[in-house]
């Protein structure tokens, strides 16, 4: 069964280089979500893998096999794409089934796959339209279908869903991963959508520049951030990042925040911190104490002025004037409509949710 | 009142409304710049539309009506006689078959060259849009050069050309050289034509099939239809009324219409029929005019989808 690797793949267009000594290594059966801002060079990174583009330098093996050199055609992939790109003078039928053309299969075998996918998926009524007469949804499943039919080892997303409405990218996100686990397929997904990633994966690359930062379970991902720029690009709202300085002394260690004082005894450090150094403290918005309660082992109480709220019905987001600039607070929403403008609000945050970055480095304490 | 809306509503190119607009939006009239426009219009409209006047009523005449000289007079009486002998028994030479010899000839002309210069033209644009050719710009570029050379500066080295592949003289030699003269241009409109086709949808069916042909065949080539017929009136125009390729690449039986045609009025044996070459005029005239009218609407959807996409 395989397992799909990279090893040192470098990629550059002309001068710019847009991949740089990448390793990655995907287990089988893994659901790989590719994630990042757009340019970070995770759909260049799928593309290498289909075959559609050629890598510089390195290395990608499928299993034991080197396809680096492989045409698309013969990887043994299949690959669902952010447009679709159903061929659109074919019916869904002529759609799947060309999706087999490579594979020199006998004709009821075809039959057999076609028709399986269409039940798996619930075209089978739709097999006789062509693509124009499809909805978003229909012509996403039917893109499935086309991938599914080739009985690949390994699926390759690219941001397949940013073209539906929410309610319909709910729902196939769901589908995917049932999917996923049914046909225990190796997956790899590009997406910029932080909820895909986090909804679907078994593990995340989060990558930016051209280069993986993280690569780790959601979970991890989001409880241990092993850099700034990880920290900061997951979450929703984002993680509030404030620079500070370390005391490091006989009573303790704690950090210096725009005048605040965080206790930091109980923050379980990787590397014990220099007095002195210049650290990001990073806070989630969801873990702050609600207005006026305290936490137990609180790494400070916040008296802060409330600038501005938003409310999205079932949360609310309280923007708490800190120092030049705002830090946002996650709220009840019933209790939020009590606070005015300009209130002073008691906010607590306990040490163990707080995040730790050298400044210099960004990379986690 | 919901009876009133019904009917209202039944009025074909009426719009049910329930009551009178509060805010009418005035008409707009007839300005005077758009009053100069229709007069120039008209003008230019009148500098083609008289000489076709002329060139219709004198093919009805009869040839003493004629000598009166009154052009723009209408034709009394009335004949068919004019067409009837341009198409059976005009003079090409010393040949009195008439134009249909020419009609068939260019008939048979046709076709190989429309079926030669679209495949040829297509292929090739297609493998420069979409897949990656080495030196694609510069042949490209080169193709273009092409376009802009003269059909006289190579006259001769094609002649030679083509009487040493054994073709010369033959309706063969002819689609030949229709095919690679019109090549630059056509392959330069497919090419455009293919570079607006989704990459994804290419990508895909590399991943799929990775066939040069099985793509062509099975995806692109159905989604052309429309750049297809662009091309096919062009090239049924250009190829119907070429003269110069006829002249010079046709043998003596497989003169083109449009040769046929020049001969039958410029032969001068006796009294110059006024009426026949009119008649044979518009007779070789009449087959690009019907495929304009019949693939006309095609044509303009063409040349949009693929200003929109290319």
């Amino acid at each position: 069964m395989p397992r799909v690797q990279f090893e040192d793949i470098i990629k550059t267009y002309g001068r710019l280089p847009v991949l740089k000594n990448l390793d990655l290594t995907i287990e089988d059966g893994e659901f790989v979500v590719l994630l990042g801002p757009s340019g970070c060079g995770k759909t260049t990174l799928l593309n290498l893998l289909a075959g559609l583009l050629d890598i510089t330098a390195g290395r990608i093996t499928i299993g034991d096999r080197d396809v680096t050199d492989l045409d698309p055609k013969d990887r043994g992939l299949a690959m669902v794409f952010q447009s679709y790109a159903l061929y659109p003078t074919k019916t869904v039928a002529g759609n799947l089934k060309f999706g087999l053309s490579a594979q020199k299969l006998a004709k009821d075998e075809i039959d057999k796959r076609v028709t399986w996918a269409a039940r798996l998926l619930q075209i089978e009524p739709l097999l006789d339209r062509k693509p124009a007469q499809l909805s978003g949804g229909q012509r996403q499943r039917v893109a499935i279908g086309r991938a599914l039919v080739k009985n690949v080892d390994v699926f390759l997303f690219d941001e397949p869903l940013s073209n539906l409405d929410a309610k319909l990218r709910t729902e196939m996100r769901l589908e995917i991963k049932k999917l996923h686990d049914e046909l225990k397929s190796t997956i790899v997904y590009v997406t910029h959508d932080q909820i895909e990633a986090m909804t679907m994966a078994t593990r995340i690359a989060v990558m930016n520049g051209g280069v993986i930062q993280q690569f780790d379970t959601p979970d991890e991902i989001y409880t241990r951030p092993q850099n700034l720029f990880v920290a900061g690009f997951i979450g929703s709202p984002a993680m509030n990042l404030r620079a500070g300085r370390i005391s490091a002394g006989a009573n303790g260690i704690s950090a210096e925040l725009e005048g605040v004082k965080l206790a930091l005894d109980h923050y379980p450090f990787r590397t014990p911190p220099k007095d002195g150094q210049a650290v990001v403290i990073g806070m989630r918005p969801e873990h702050f104490s609600a207005p006026g309660e305290a936490v137990a082992d609180a790494a400070a109480t916040f008296h802060l002025p409330l600038q501005t709220s938003e409310r999205t019905g079932a949360e609310a987001t309280g923007y708490l004037k800190f120092g030049d600039g705002l830090i946002s607070v996650r709220m009840d929403p019933e209790r939020i409509t009590k606070f005015r403008q300009g209130d002073q609000l008691a906010v607590a945050f306990p040490q163990i949710k707080l995040h730790v970055f050298d400044e210099a480095s960004g990379t986690r304490l | 009142m919901m009876t009133t809306i019904v009917e209202r509503a039944t009025n074909p190119g009426e719009v049910a409304v329930e009551r009178a607009p509060r805010f009418p939006r005035r008409k707009k009239g007839i300005s005077g710049r758009s009053i100069a426009i229709i007069v120039f219009l008209s003008i230019c409209a009148l500098f083609f539309c008289v000489p076709l006047y002329v060139i219709a009523t004198t093919s009805f005449k009869t040839m003493e009506q004629i000598r009166q000289g009154e052009i723009f007079s209408l034709p009394s009486p009335f004949t068919l006689d004019a067409w009837w002998s341009a198409w059976n028994n005009a003079c090409s030479g010393i040949n009195c078959d008439g134009l249909k010899v020419g009609f068939w000839n260019s008939v048979y002309i046709l076709f190989p060259s429309l079926v030669l210069s679209l495949a040829l033209s297509s292929v090739t644009g297609y493998a420069l849009a979409l897949w990656n050719v080495k030196w694609a710009g510069t042949f490209l570029f080169v193709l273009f050069i092409c376009a802009f050379v003269p059909f006289q500066i190579i006259m001769i080295p094609l002649i030679i050309l083509s009487s040493g592949l054994k073709v010369y003289g033959s309706v063969w030699g002819i689609a030949i050289v229709h095919a690679v003269l019109s090549m630059p241009i056509l392959t330069l409109i497919f090419r455009n034509y293919y570079k607006g086709i989704p990459q994804e949808i290419m990508s895909a069916a590399m991943m799929d099939s990775g066939s040069f042909w099985k793509i062509f065949f099975e995806i692109i080539l159905p989604m052309s239809a429309n750049i297809l017929i662009v091309v096919l009136i062009l090239q049924i125009t250009s190829v119907w009324n070429d003269f110069l390729i006829g002249l010079t690449f046709g043998g003596l039986g497989t003169q083109p219409m449009s040769v046929v045609l020049a001969n039958v009025v410029i032969t001068t044996t006796g009294e110059v029929r006024y009426n026949e070459n009119m008649a044979a005029a518009l007779l070789t005239a009449i087959p690009p005019l019907f495929i304009y009218f019949v693939l006309g609407r095609f044509f303009v959807q063409g040349i949009t989808a693929g200003a929109i996409k290319g």
